[in-house]
C-alpha cells in the first residue's frame, strides 16, 4: 500500500518535472524565435529605409486624412503617414507631450495650451473645413426646416419644449408643425463636432454663454447623449420629434434630415459645400498668421455683422493640423523626417485637396492655401527652414 | 512534510521494522526529487499569483496617483457631487454616476437571474439529455456577440420595440408609481437594464448549471426516496449549489457593473439623478469611455481617472460582499449536510 503511494508520487513527480521542463523548453524557443526575427525585421527595415511619420488626433478629418496619406504615400512611397483618429483633445494632448510629429484638431488651441508651448511655437494649418448641421426626424417634414441661433439655443437650454413654438411656426409658415415635445439629442462623447455647436451657440445666445459654455464636452441642460455621430443619428433617426446635430458629411450620406439656419445677414441658408466655402471666404480676411494663437478664431465670429456673407452656412469650423515651429525640440526628429513632414504639409493643402470634394468636405479657399503656404514656410529645424520648394508634383 | 510519510509508516507498521528499512531508501531519494519539483513547482505558482497581484497593486496606485489632483481639489464632495460641467466651472461630481451604475446593475441582476437560474435548471433537472447541449450552446452564444453589437440592436430594434409596445402598458398599469412616470423616449435607464440583463444571462446560466450538474445524485434520490416532489427536489438541488449560484451571479454582477459600451448607447447619457426608470442616465464605465480621448485638461483627466478609481472599489466592494454572502450560506449548507 505505502509502496504503491510512493510509486504513483514518484511518478507525478516526474510528470511535474517533465511538463515544467518542456514549458521551459517552449518559452527558450519562443523567446530566441522573437529574437532572431525581430533582428531580421530591423535589419529589412534599414534595407528600405521608410521614414514613418506620425500624427494623431480629430475623428471627423480621419477620412481625409487617411485618404490624403495613402495618396501621398503613393507619390513617396519612402514615407509613411500613420495617423490616430483618437479625438481632437486627444491630439492636442500628445502633441502638448510630444509624442506625435503632428497633430489634428477641430478647436484651436487655447490660450493656456498655447501658451504652455515653450521654446517654440505651435503652428496651425488649417486643412479642411466642415459644418456642423441640426438634424431632425419629423414625420411628414422633408429637409430645409427653418432655424435661427437663439432658438436652437432655447431648445437646447429647454426653454423652447414643443415642435409647435409660435417662434418656430413663424419663421417656418408652410410647415404644419406638430403639438409634441421636441427631444433634444446631443453628443455624449468630448468631440470636435460638439465644440463647433457649442461654440455657435454660445455666438448667438449670452445665457448660453453663461450657462453651459463651449467644449468639446458641455454639462447638458436638456436632452439625450449619443455616443459618436452614429449615436445621434442612431437616436435621431429612430425617435420622431426629436432633434439633434451632426456633421455635415455623416447627415448627407446617411440621409438624415437636416435644416437650415439664418446667418447673422437674415438670410436662411441650407448647409452644402458652397455654403461652408462661402463663409470661410467671409471669415479669411480676419485670420491670424499661423504662428499666432487661434483660439479666438471662430468663423462663426467672423461672419456675424459681415453683411456680405449671405450665402454663408453660420456653423461652419476649420480643421487643422498642430505641428511645431522649431522641429528639432521632437524627440526622434531629424533632418530627412523634418522634411517628410513639411512635405506631406505643403501637398496635404495643395493637390490634397483634389480629395475633399468627393469625400463632402470643403475645399481650402485659395486665401487660406495661401496663409498656410506662408506657416509652412516658417517651420525649421535648428534654425534652417525645412521647406525647399514643392518637390512632389502630384 | 518531509518525514510526514517516514513517520506515518512507522505509526502505521510498527511491527515491520525491517521491511521500513529496505523502504527506507526509494522513501528518501523520492523525497529528494520531491523536493526539488517541488521547489520549482513553488516558485512557479508563486511567481504567477504574485504576478497577478502586483499587477492589481501597480493599478490601485496608478489610479490612486493619477486622480490625486481630482482628489485634492474636490476632496470627499466628488463623491457626492452631482455637477459634472467641464466647460464652464469645471467643477466634478460623481454621484449620479455611481447612482446609475449601481440601479442598472441592480435592474440587470432583477431580470436576468431568474431567467438565467430558470435556463440553468431546466437544462439540469428537467430537460430531456439529448436537448441539453443544443440550448446550452446557443445561451452560451450569447456570450460572444460583441457588445457593441447589443449596443446597436438596442438602438434600432430593442428600444423602439419597448417604447412602442411595453413602456406605454407599464405606464397605464403601474403609472401611479413614481419610477414609471415621465416621458417614454425608448433610451433610458429601463432599456439599459434590460440590455445588461441579457447581457449577463450566459454567464450566470453557465456557471450555474455547471453547479447545479455538480450536485451529487445522492441528493436527489434521497429527497425522492423521502417522496420529495420534483420542485421540492430542485429546492434541495438549489440549496445545495448555493454557494456556486451566488458565484455566478457575482460573475454576472461583475460584468454588468463594468460594460461599457452597450450601456453608454442605450443608457441615454444624461448626467441626473432620475428617479423615473423612462429618463436616461449615465455610469461611470460609459463617461469614462465617452469624455476620456477628449479630456483637454490636467483636473477633467484626474476627475475621469478618479471616476475609475471610484468605480474599481464599488466593484471590489460589491465582489467582498457578495462573498461574505457565499461565506455565510456555505457554512449554513454545511450545517444542514453534515449535522
Amino acid at each position: 500500500m505505502v509502496k504503491k503511494m510512493q510509486a504513483q508520487e514518484k511518478k507525478s513527480n516526474k510528470k511535474v518535472v517533465a511538463a515544467i521542463g518542456i514549458i521551459v523548453l517552449v518559452v527558450v524557443v519562443i523567446a530566441a524565435y522573437y529574437s532572431l526575427g525581430s533582428g531580421g525585421q530591423s535589419t529589412s527595415t534599414t534595407r528600405v529605409e521608410v521614414i514613418t511619420i506620425n500624427g494623431a488626433g480629430a475623428t471627423f478629418p480621419f477620412p481625409l486624412i487617411s485618404k490624403m496619406s495613402s495618396e501621398f504615400s503613393k507619390l513617396n512611397p519612402s514615407v509613411q503617414i500613420n495617423y490616430q483618429s483618437i479625438g481632437s483633445g486627444g491630439g492636442i494632448r500628445q502633441f502638448m507631450v510630444k509624442t506625435v510629429d503632428f497633430g489634428a484638431t477641430d478647436a484651436p488651441l487655447n490660450d493656456a495650451q498655447y501658451s504652455n508651448v515653450t521654446g517654440t511655437k505651435p503652428l496651425h494649418i488649417p486643412f479642411t473645413i466642415g459644418g456642423v448641421v441640426p438634424t431632425y426626424n419629423l414625420p411628414g417634414v422633408d429637409t430645409g426646416l427653418r432655424f435661427t441661433g437663439p432658438i436652437l439655443a432655447d431648445i437646447f437650454l429647454g426653454k423652447i419644449t414643443k415642435w409647435n413654438d409660435p417662434q418656430l411656426v413663424g419663421i417656418n409658415p408652410r410647415i404644419a408643425l406638430p403639438d409634441k415635445a421636441i427631444i433634444v439629442v446631443h453628443r455624449s462623447d468630448g468631440s470636435g463636432t460638439s465644440f463647433v455647436w457649442t461654440n455657435y451657440l454660445s455666438d448667438v445666445s449670452p445665457e448660453w454663454k453663461e450657462k453651459v459654455g463651449k467644449a468639446t464636452s458641455v454639462n447638458w441642460p436638456v436632452g439625450l447623449g449619443g455616443k459618436g455621430n452614429e449615436g445621434v443619428a442612431g437616436i435621431v433617426t429612430q425617435n420622431p420629434y426629436s432633434l439633434g446635430y451632426n456633421e455635415f458629411a455623416y447627415a448627407v450620406i446617411n440621409k438624415i434630415t437636416f435644416g437650415a439656419v439664418q446667418n447673422a445677414a437674415g438670410a436662411f441658408v441650407l448647409p452644402s459645400l458652397q455654403s461652408f466655402a462661402a463663409a470661410v471666404s467671409a471669415a479669411s480676411t480676419v485670420l491670424p498668421k499661423g504662428d499666432e494663437s487661434w483660439s479666438k478664431i471662430s468663423i462663426v465670429d467672423a461672419i456675424s455683422g459681415n453683411i456680405s456673407a449671405a450665402d454663408a452656412y453660420p456653423i461652419t469650423s476649420f480643421s487643422y493640423f498642430l505641428v511645431y515651429k522649431e522641429l528639432n525640440t521632437l524627440p526622434g526628429m531629424d533632418v530627412a523626417r523634418a522634411k517628410a513632414l513639411v512635405q506631406f504639409l505643403w501637398w496635404s493643402i495643395q493637390v490634397g485637396q483634389n480629395y475633399a470634394s468627393p469625400l463632402s468636405y470643403v475645399p481650402l479657399p485659395a486665401s487660406v492655401v495661401a496663409l498656410d503656404e506662408a506657416t509652412i514656410q516658417m517651420i525649421t529645424f535648428n534654425g534652417q527652414q525645412v521647406f525647399q520648394g514643392p518637390v512632389i508634383e502630384g | 512534510m518531509e518525514d510526514g510519510v517516514e513517520s506515518l509508516s512507522s505509526n502505521a507498521y510498527p511491527t515491520f521494522l525491517s521491511k521500513q528499512s529496505r523502504i527506507k531508501r526509494p522513501i528518501k531519494s523520492t523525497q529528494k526529487g520531491r523536493m526539488t519539483s517541488d521547489r520549482i513547482f513553488k516558485f512557479a505558482t508563486a511567481t504567477v499569483s504574485s504576478t497577478i497581484l502586483l499587477i492589481l497593486a501597480a493599478m490601485i496606485i496608478e489610479l490612486y496617483t493619477q486622480s490625486k489632483l481630482s482628489i485634492n481639489v474636490f476632496g470627499l464632495g466628488f463623491i457626492w457631487g452631482t455637477v459634472w460641467d467641464p466647460a464652464i466651472t469645471q467643477v466634478f461630481g460623481a454621484l449620479p454616476l455611481i447612482y446609475g451604475t449601481l440601479v442598472t446593475s441592480a435592474l440587470a441582476l432583477l431580470f436576468g437571474v431568474p431567467l438565467s437560474l430558470g435556463t440553468a435548471i431546466v437544462l439540469s433537472e428537467i430537460a430531456p439529455s439529448r436537448f441539453r447541449s443544443p440550448v446550452s450552446f446557443i445561451v452560451e452564444l450569447l456570450a460572444a456577440i460583441p457588445s457593441v453589437i447589443y449596443g446597436l440592436w438596442a438602438i434600432f430594434t430593442l428600444a423602439p420595440f419597448l417604447r412602442d409596445y411595453i413602456y406605454p402598458i407599464l405606464q397605464n398599469t403601474l403609472g401611479f408609481l413614481p419610477i414609471f412616470q415621465g416621458p417614454i423616449y425608448g433610451l433610458g435607464v429601463l432599456s439599459g437594464g434590460i440590455v445588461l440583463a441579457i447581457m449577463i444571462i450566459p454567464t450566470v446560466s453557465a456557471v450555474s448549471r455547471d453547479v447545479l450538474f455538480a450536485v451529487p445524485d445522492s441528493q436527489r434520490e434521497a429527497a425522492q426516496a423521502l417522496g420529495a416532489t420534483k420542485w421540492e427536489t430542485t429546492r434541495i438541488v438549489l440549496s445545495y449549489g448555493r454557494s456556486g449560484i451566488i458565484g455566478s451571479i457575482i460573475l454576472g454582477l461583475g460584468r454588468a457593473v463594468g460594460e461599457t459600451m452597450a450601456i453608454t448607447m442605450v443608457i441615454g447619457n444624461r448626467f441626473d439623478i432620475f428617479t423615473s426608470l423612462f429618463a436616461p442616465g449615465y455610469t461611470m464605465a460609459a463617461v469614462i469611455a465617452n469624455e476620456f480621448t477628449e479630456a483637454t485638461f490636467d483636473l477633467y483627466l484626474s476627475a475621469l481617472i478618479e471616476v475609475g478609481l471610484i468605480l474599481f472599489i464599488v466593484a471590489m466592494g460589491v465582489n467582498v460582499l457578495a462573498r461574505l454572502i457565499v461565506w455565510r450560506s456555505l457554512r449554513m449548507v454545511r450545517g444542514v449536510v453534515f449535522e
